[in-house]
């Protein structure tokens, strides 16, 4: 059955064919948007066996004051345009206030002051970027958790939404507006913060000040930036791309923990 | 391995070769092969574009982003454009490949591997952790079944474990490997020590650091299990760890294609795809009795 005509060069030359050919229909199919969003059904696994891993409470690791990182990589937007913002950065934040809307009986409008009154905490967590990099940095903020149970959620609520300062297109009507959203086990976790201070500073503007979301646990992009208003929805479906966030209307994961 | 079929042409005489076949891969090897090959290789093209994104190399829990292990960056624009490829301090030109390679108009473009090392080819890092993700599953419940089916079948004991008698025959099998000697006859039935060491290493080495070590660059995970971030020394350690285990498995891909040649790529691709493999003999086939057929293992 196998003689000596054998040609091994004419199989070598056909298996070259056939993987051409089938790296070539793979990147076909991999360019198309709606194969990638199926591809990515595999998330809802992810983020299901994650959960069923992950007690509600477990902390992430933190680290000892000597391990903080001495360069902190900030990424995305590090200097928000808009002028809105340029005029409460130029006022040193004076006027920022952080609105706590939608979903709650008791809205909250808070000054930088008053939510450095709030109950707090201070963490050294490690920051893992999407792309790969890790830093450690000592963040203290006020805890969202209490924030959120003094405004009170109606029992609708499902979905903490953080809405942003920056932009990272150059469009002007809000739709490259960065936001990001979170579950609320997530958002009642010990370790998650609105955090003003960062390496015992005054959060800087590369990193978001006045504040940025600390939510341990889950990738960069989850960690919003420059947010102005916390809002409690029942759905993400009617805000922008609605997949709950800049970066998941674009293609990355909702839950971000891997 | 059963012996289901045996020549039965006259009795050859003891200078006449025979051909035999053999029932050499059951079907659940098979698939577990044909499921892990694919998955290993949309692993490694979907991974290369998600290293892409931060194509550098650190140890420890953080990115040392002045001294990285290894960085993969590019210096000078347009035509110019030169691709860096550094390891522990040494700068290598990689020109093409690493660092700067040609992007989808012909023009040399910033980015760790070539578009056609990634999945997709395009820069789309959201694509890349999808496909990513999806076989790593794929990976991780076919890889699960197979370890189950290697301590309940015994193919672990039976094929893969070396004996002593093989551990003693390492030296002449590393000759014989050299010179490209294919053990032929009844020894072609079974796998030989350097090929059982190489398997194992693979199976129980390789495959499931990878699995960890991917486990340990998550945040999440993280949580769950710190003890992970302690074996491998940190998160940035597990991304060096993964991307070595990676190119460990590429090597062993390599070699493994390189011996499926040199033994004879009709009969070893036969024998993964059908499952049957034809041993030659030079003297008369020993009755049907071996150990495989005395268990009844009719696989």
């Amino acid at each position: 059955m196998i003689g000596p005509t054998l040609n091994r060069r004419r199989l070598a030359a056909l298996i070259a064919a056939t993987g051409g050919a089938t790296l070539g229909a793979c990147d076909k199919i991999a360019d198309d948007d709606k194969v990638a969003r199926g591809v990515g059904t595999a998330e809802v696994l992810t983020r299901t066996v994650q959960r069923l891993i992950l007690s509600p409470g477990q902390l992430a690791p933190e680290y000892r004051e000597s391990e903080i990182s001495k360069f902190f990589k900030p990424n995305g937007s590090t200097d928000p345009e808009s002028d809105a913002y340029v005029a409460l950065r130029d006022a040193g934040f004076k006027d920022w206030r952080l609105e706590v809307t939608g979903l709650v009986e008791h809205p909250l409008s808070l000054s930088l002051d008053q939510l450095r009154a709030q109950p707090s905490r201070t963490q050294i967590t490690r920051h893992d970027c999407v792309e790969g990099w890790s830093c450690i940095g000592k963040w203290k903020g006020a805890r969202l958790g209490d924030l959120l149970t003094r405004a009170k959620l109606k029992p609708q609520a499902k979905y903490i939404v953080f809405h942003c300062a920056d932009s990272l297109g150059d469009a002007d009507d809000g739709s490259e507006d960065y936001y990001e959203s979170i579950g609320l086990a997530d958002a009642f976790h010990a370790q998650t913060i609105l955090a003003y201070d960062m390496n015992d500073q005054p959060l800087g503007v590369p990193h978001g000040a006045p504040i940025r979301l600390r939510v341990e646990r889950h990738l960069g992009y989850k960690q919003a930036k420059y947010v102005m208003k916390v809002e409690a929805v029942a759905s993400l479906d009617k805000l922008h791309g609605g997949y709950g966030g800049y970066w998941e209307d674009r293609g990355y994961e909702w839950y971000g923990g891997i | 391995m059963t012996e289901i079929a045996a020549d039965d042409q006259a009795a050859p005489t003891a200078t006449q070769p025979k051909e035999r076949l053999i029932y050499r891969h059951t079907l659940w090897v098979r698939s577990w092969h044909w499921i892990n090959a694919l998955s290993l290789l949309i692993l490694l093209l979907s991974g290369l574009q998600v290293f892409n994104a931060d194509p550098q190399l650190s140890w420890g829990m953080t990115t040392d982003f002045d001294h990285p292990l290894v960085s993969i960056d590019s210096a000078g624009d347009g035509p110019q454009m030169r691709g860096i490829t550094t390891v522990l301090g040494h700068r290598f030109d990689t020109t093409g490949v690493l660092g700067a390679s040609r992007g989808a108009d012909g023009q040399p473009e910033d980015r760790g591997f070539p578009r056609w090392a990634t999945l997709p080819s395009l820069r789309d890092l959201g694509a890349g952790r999808h496909w990513h993700f999806l076989f790593a599953w794929i990976f991780v419940v076919n890889g699960v079944f197979f370890v189950a089916y290697t301590l309940w079948s015994r193919h672990l004991k039976r094929d893969l474990w070396p004996t002593l008698d093989d551990l003693k025959s390492i030296p002449a099998s590393i000759w014989e490997h050299i010179r490209l000697k294919h053990p032929e006859g009844e020894a072609a039935a079974r796998y030989n020590v350097l090929q059982k060491l190489a398997y194992l290493v693979v199976l129980y080495g390789l495959l499931p650091m990878m699995l960890l070590t991917g486990l340990t660059m998550s945040p999440g995970m993280d949580a769950a299990l710190p003890g992970l971030l302690w074996v491998f020394g940190g998160r940035q350690s597990a991304r060096t760890l993964h991307f070595l285990s990676a190119s460990g498995i590429v090597i062993f891909f390599l070699i493994h294609i390189f011996e499926v040649f040199a033994a004879g790529v009709f009969n070893e691709m036969r024998s993964i795809v059908t499952g049957y493999f034809v041993v030659k003999t030079h003297a008369p086939a020993p009755a049907p009795t071996s150990v495989a057929a005395a268990e009844g293992a009719g696989e």
